[in-house]
Parts: C-alpha cells; structure tokens; sequence
C-alpha cells in the first residue's frame, strides 16, 4: 500500500471525541434525480472548518438529528475544503431525514475517514475509472485531482453506468467532461428511453470500446458489489497487475475508527484499511460469499 | 521491591481491599451471584468466595465446596475486566436542538467522571485481555471512557495454580503467570499469600501491608505451583500456522458442522474478554427536541450485525461463526499484531451447547495440516 493511500488528514469532530458530531450547515441543495440530492456543507466551528481537508476517495459520516449517521462518500473538489459536498441517495432512515431538510439547516458531520485514491501511484500511468451509479461520487474528487494537473497522467478514460438516463448524476458536468479531448468518457444505461442513442448494458461491456494497455494503466473501481467484481475480474483478465486495480467498497459502519467491528472484510476494516483498497490486498476474501 | 516476592498473612487481603477504598478506589472482585463468580463492586475481604471453587466444562458452570478455605479457589467466571472499561451500554452523548427546526444543536459529553476502579482477583488471562483492548481502544483513536478508566485501573492479580476445565491459557502464551501490567500480583499458598510488585504503586501498597521478605523455599514453591499449572490446562490448542489456514480454508466442510449446533446467541462474544464490537444508537425523547446516542455491545453472531443498504454481508450462521473464530483467531493478527484469544475458557463454558473453540479450530487445522502433508507427499512420489 502506498504511503499516499496511509495518509490520514486529521479527523474532525466534535468536543475533540471521535463519536462527537460537528455541526455542519446544508448551504447549497441540487437535486440530482428522482431520488438522489447533492448537499454543499459548511462545518459552522470557523476552527474546525479552517482545519478541514480530505483526500478523494474519503468519507464523512452524517449524522441527521436524533435519526442515526450514515457514512457518505466526499464528492466535491479536495482544492477547496472549506466547503464540501455529499451526494445522497435517500434510501434509509437516515437519508430520508436528510432528505427532509433545506439550506440553512444543519447536520452533523464527523471525518474525513478512511483510505483515499493513490493519486501518486498512477502518475504517468494511464487512468481508467469504472463508476456504477452512485459509485461516482467518490470518484468525481479523484476526476478533479486528475483534470487540474492533467499533465502528470497518460490517457485519463471514465465509465460510468447507470440504470436509466435519468439516473445519471452530475449530468451536466459528465457532458463538459466528454467534450474535453484530453478525458474519453463512455456511459452507458441499464434501460435506455426514447432519447438516448449511446450504448445500452453494464458498465464492463463498455471495456470492449476502449484501449487498456494493461502494463501502463491504473484501474479505480467504485459500483454496487457484483459491478465491482465484474470489473475487477475483467480487468485481471486482461493482465492489469492486482496492484494497479483498486476498488472502493462499502460496508456497514458505526464509527469510522475502527471500534465498533461492523465493517470487517477478512482482516480488513473497510472504514480504515479501505474503503479504498488495492486488489492485491483483498484478493483472498474479494470473491468469497459471506465474508 | 519491585519484581522481589514477599510473603504476606491472608488476613492483609482485608486491609488491602479497605487500603484501596480509602485511596478513593471502587475495588471489583470475584464474589457469588447468581450461582456463578462475577465482578462486582466489593467491601471487604468476607464477600470473595472463600472455599468455592468453579467446575468447568463444555456449556458446563457449578460452583462447589472446597474441602479447604481458599480465596482465590476457582478459575474466571463470565465477567471481565471489559464490562468495566467497556461497559455494556453507554451514553456517549445528548444532544439538544435549539431555534429553529434543525438550525443547531448544542452537544453534551459530560457524564459523571469515570469511576477510579481496584480490579482485584485479575487472572493473567484477563490482563492479556486488557493489553488486547488497549490496542482497540486506546489506540489512534481513544475512547475517552475507556482511556480514563484504564489510566487509573488499580490492577491486583492473581497467579492461576489449579487451571479449569476449559482454560488453556498456556497454549495461548498469556498465562498461567501474571507477567505484566500488574500493579500487585498474588499466588494463594496454604497459610499465606506470595506477594510481587509489578509498579511503583503496587510497592506502595505491598509496603502498608506487612511483607516479608518470601525465602528461597517459597520462591521455589511458586515456581512449581504455576509450573505445574502450566501443565494442567483443561484444554489445549496448537496455534502453528493457524491464522493462515483459518484465513485460508473459509470453504472448509467443517464450519458447516458447527453452523448445524451453533444457536447464534451470541453468549461467546458477551463472555469473550476481548470482543469489543459494538452498536450505536440515536434516537430522540418524544418531543423530538433531545437525542442521545448509545453505544452498546454488539455481536458479529446477529443477522442486523451484517446489515447494509444492500442486504446482510452474513445472512448464514455457518458464515457468522466463521467471522468470529476467523477474526479472533486469525485476523486479530493483522489487525493488532497479536492473537484476539487469550485462552480463558469462557466462551467454550457459557456456550449453550458446549460448542468448543478449540476443538473446532484443531479439527479443521489438523485437516489441512494432513492434506498439505499428503499432498507433499504425492508430489515427491510422482518426482
């Protein structure tokens, strides 16, 4: 594992105890789709605020008031910290309570925790990104990272399924990217409407419509479980070294630091070996049932 | 003084516990509820259970007369040190909303200041339990509660001279001698107590209690009680290459036999001194104004335990039982550098159904060990 992945910025949290939630306040709400929203956070301490960073591919957990937390990927540009943003699909009891709230209200917001995107191990590399749904908001702060030092990295490429058109988050940013020439984006859909021309069916068989030179490019994975291990296969099949591919899973969790055991894969604690892991680390338990 | 061994009367065990009390501790020690030997808070000498012993056995506790008064007669009941430094339910904060529907709250962490707690009666098995928490709870992230209590935990041991029948401490390298930690540790001779100090404040105790310097016979009397203990364990587990293949044969038929007796009631994980996994709660009073989270013991032996937005991680008993022997045998390695097993028994003697850890684990070791020896064999023959 490289140190980038290691490296922790401070956890922010309330009263200095880790299970404390900081009060955070909902500054900006975008409706994404049917069932998904995008809420820009300010932590309203002006000292924890100032002291807040986080790397791609790292987690907050949300607390809504009295309802329970959720962990909740980071998805808005790691250059600014001052603000940050999550992408929320309101599927759960806690979801649901954020989901009833408006700007000016508040949150409570414990992180950043976990691993984060190795940004530094694929300098020079080509980069592939396989999304599956929501599973882009936490590769949309590594899309940032990638596109504001461009330079640093050979081809950059991005496949991003959904399950209908109108599923597809951060729509109108996905198409700015796809008109840049220095980024090949692909999407595809699950069930196509009557407007939609591009290609119809999973993430994986967008593989076949772009050039991986296996030796010289870097995989990050982030979809629902069965996308994960389809990509990750794939990609080993076609002689991507188990170090190159990493994949973001997600797990049930309770505190983030490693206490409460909810999250364990194998030997693994996904809130603070992962969510971020290279194939190579989990490669034992990455296909086993019920781990 | 410290780390010599003096001799001290057994009538000192009194003082010792009035000492503590008076220097502002709680002292928790062995002492009979409900048919077993538990950790309670205790006054005076009169309340451990002198002349009871404990007979263990596979889903098997009963207390029994000694045929002589000793304090310290018996092995470890279901209690440990955890349910002090970890305790079973616990409010972490409340919270209040203020204004405006949701427009700020104001939390509050205090809680009554964490108890000074004299564990009397520690088993080295118990004290390898704590050096295990510490590393999950006082580690990058502390639990202020825990880091509190531990900070100023008396620790008062007791070397184990009459192992029990599911103890097996030696195998798991963490007993039957007290070696560290300890601020005083105890071994219960016929007429009197052996008495080392392991701390400075363990000699300041020993100081108030009238040692004598222990002569060349007793130290050697030591010696072959615990010896002798050493080799009297109840049961007995080789941990030769285990974590790796725990870690490796998750398919192995016989986890399926367990999963066929395993009741999933999670008795071993609530008796294990090292389990610390948890859940949290919020929730909110009525008027919706005031929530509180809880964090309270949690067993990977639960259907919700795997709960996810996606269904449950381990929806089979096979697969829940697995997680546990797996984790506390094989991946407490990785995560903590050390095994999550201390061999105190407890597990195999509050299990239900006398589900036995260590029988599990040697069945399915031995197994892949055998296969490997054959399979080595079967290469050299077709060389």
């Amino acid at each position: 594992m490289s140190a980038e992945m290691t490296y922790r910025p401070p956890v922010i949290s309330g009263h200095e105890r880790p299970m404390v939630p900081a009060l955070a306040r909902i500054i900006d709400r975008t409706v994404e789709t049917s069932n998904t929203a995008t809420y820009q956070l300010e932590l309203c301490d002006p000292g924890l605020a100032a002291k807040f960073r986080f790397r791609p591919g790292q987690f907050n957990m949300v607390y809504a008031f009295g309802v329970g937390e959720a962990a909740i990927s980071i998805c808005s540009d790691p250059g600014d910290c001052t603000k940050f943003s999550h992408t929320i699909r309101h599927v759960g009891s806690v979801t649901f309570a954020i989901s009833r709230l408006s700007p000016g209200d508040c949150v409570g917001v414990r992180g950043p925790f976990g691993s984060s995107w190795p940004l530094s191990a694929c300098r020079g590399r080509d980069v592939l990104l396989v999304a599956g749904g929501i599973g882009i908001a936490p590769l949309r702060p590594m899309i940032y990272e990638l596109l504001r030092h461009r330079d640093l990295y050979g081809r950059l490429m991005l496949l991003y399924g959904v399950r209908s058109p109108r599923d597809m988050l951060y729509r109108e940013e996905v198409e700015g990217w796809m008109r840049r020439r220095d980024f090949q984006v692909l999407t595809t859909v699950d069930y196509p409407d009557a407007d939609w021309s591009g290609p119809v069916g999973v993430v994986t068989n967008l593989m076949r419509r772009v050039r991986v030179d296996a030796a010289r490019t870097s995989v990050f994975v982030c979809g629902p479980r069965i996308m994960n291990r389809a990509a990750a296969h794939s990609f080993l099949a076609h002689h991507v070294p188990q170090e190159h591919i990493f994949v973001s899973l997600e797990r049930n969790m309770r505190c983030g630091i490693g206490q409460c055991g909810h999250c364990q894969y194998g030997p693994k604690f996904v809130c603070k070996d992962g969510p971020v892991f290279s194939y190579a680390s989990i490669q034992h338990q990455f296909s086993k049932e019920e781990i | 003084m410290v780390g010599n061994l003096y001799i001290i009367e057994k009538a000192r065990l009194d003082d010792l516990i009035r000492l503590l009390r008076e220097d502002g501790c709680r002292v928790v020690g062995p002492t009979i509820r409900d048919g077993a030997i538990v950790f309670d808070e205790i006054a005076s000498a009169e309340q451990l259970p002198r002349g009871w012993t404990d007979v263990q056995e596979a889903g098997h506790y009963r207390l029994e007369r000694r045929t002589d008064d000793a304090y310290f007669g018996y092995v470890v009941g279901p209690y440990s040190c955890k349910r002090y430094l970890f305790p079973p339910r616990q409010r972490l904060f409340s919270i209040t909303r203020n204004g405006r529907p949701l427009s700020g709250f104001d939390v509050d962490v205090t809680s009554a200041s964490p108890p000074r707690i004299a564990f009397l009666g520690v088993r080295a098995c118990d004290l390898a339990a704590l050096e295990i928490q510490d590393r999950v709870f006082n580690a990058e992230y502390a639990d202020p509660y825990y880091r509190d209590v531990r900070r100023s935990a008396v620790l008062i041991a007791v070397n184990c001279s009459e192992p029990g029948g599911t103890c097996f401490c030696s195998s798991m390298q963490t007993g039957p001698r007290c070696t560290r930690l300890f601020d005083l540790a105890l071994t219960e001779l016929p007429a009197a107590f052996a008495a080392e100090a392991g701390t400075e404040r363990g000699r300041a105790l020993l100081e108030r209690l009238s040692p004598q310097p222990a002569d060349r016979n007793v130290q050697h009397l030591v010696e072959l009680m615990l010896e002798s203990a050493a080799e009297h364990m109840g049961r007995a587990l080789d941990t030769r290459e285990l974590p790796e293949i725990l870690l490796q044969n998750p398919e192995h038929p016989h986890w399926n036999r367990v999963a066929e007796r395993c009741l999933a009631c999670a008795n071993c994980t609530l008796s294990c001194p090292t389990c610390f996994c948890s859940n949290v709660e919020d929730s909110t009073d009525l008027g919706g104004s005031r929530a509180e989270r809880w964090r309270s013991w949690g067993s990977c032996f639960t259907l919700e335990f795997s709960y996810h937005t996606g269904g449950f991680s381990r929806s089979s008993v096979r697969a829940r039982y697995r997680q546990w022997l797996t984790h506390k045998l094989a991946g407490w390695h990785e995560q903590f550098g050390m095994s999550g097993c201390v061999g105190c028994g407890r597990c195999i003697t509050w299990c239900p159904v006398g589900i036995d850890v260590t029988k599990e684990a040697t069945t399915i070791a031995d197994d892949v060990r055998r296969a490997d020896v054959a399979e080595r064999g079967a290469r050299e023959r077709s060389r």
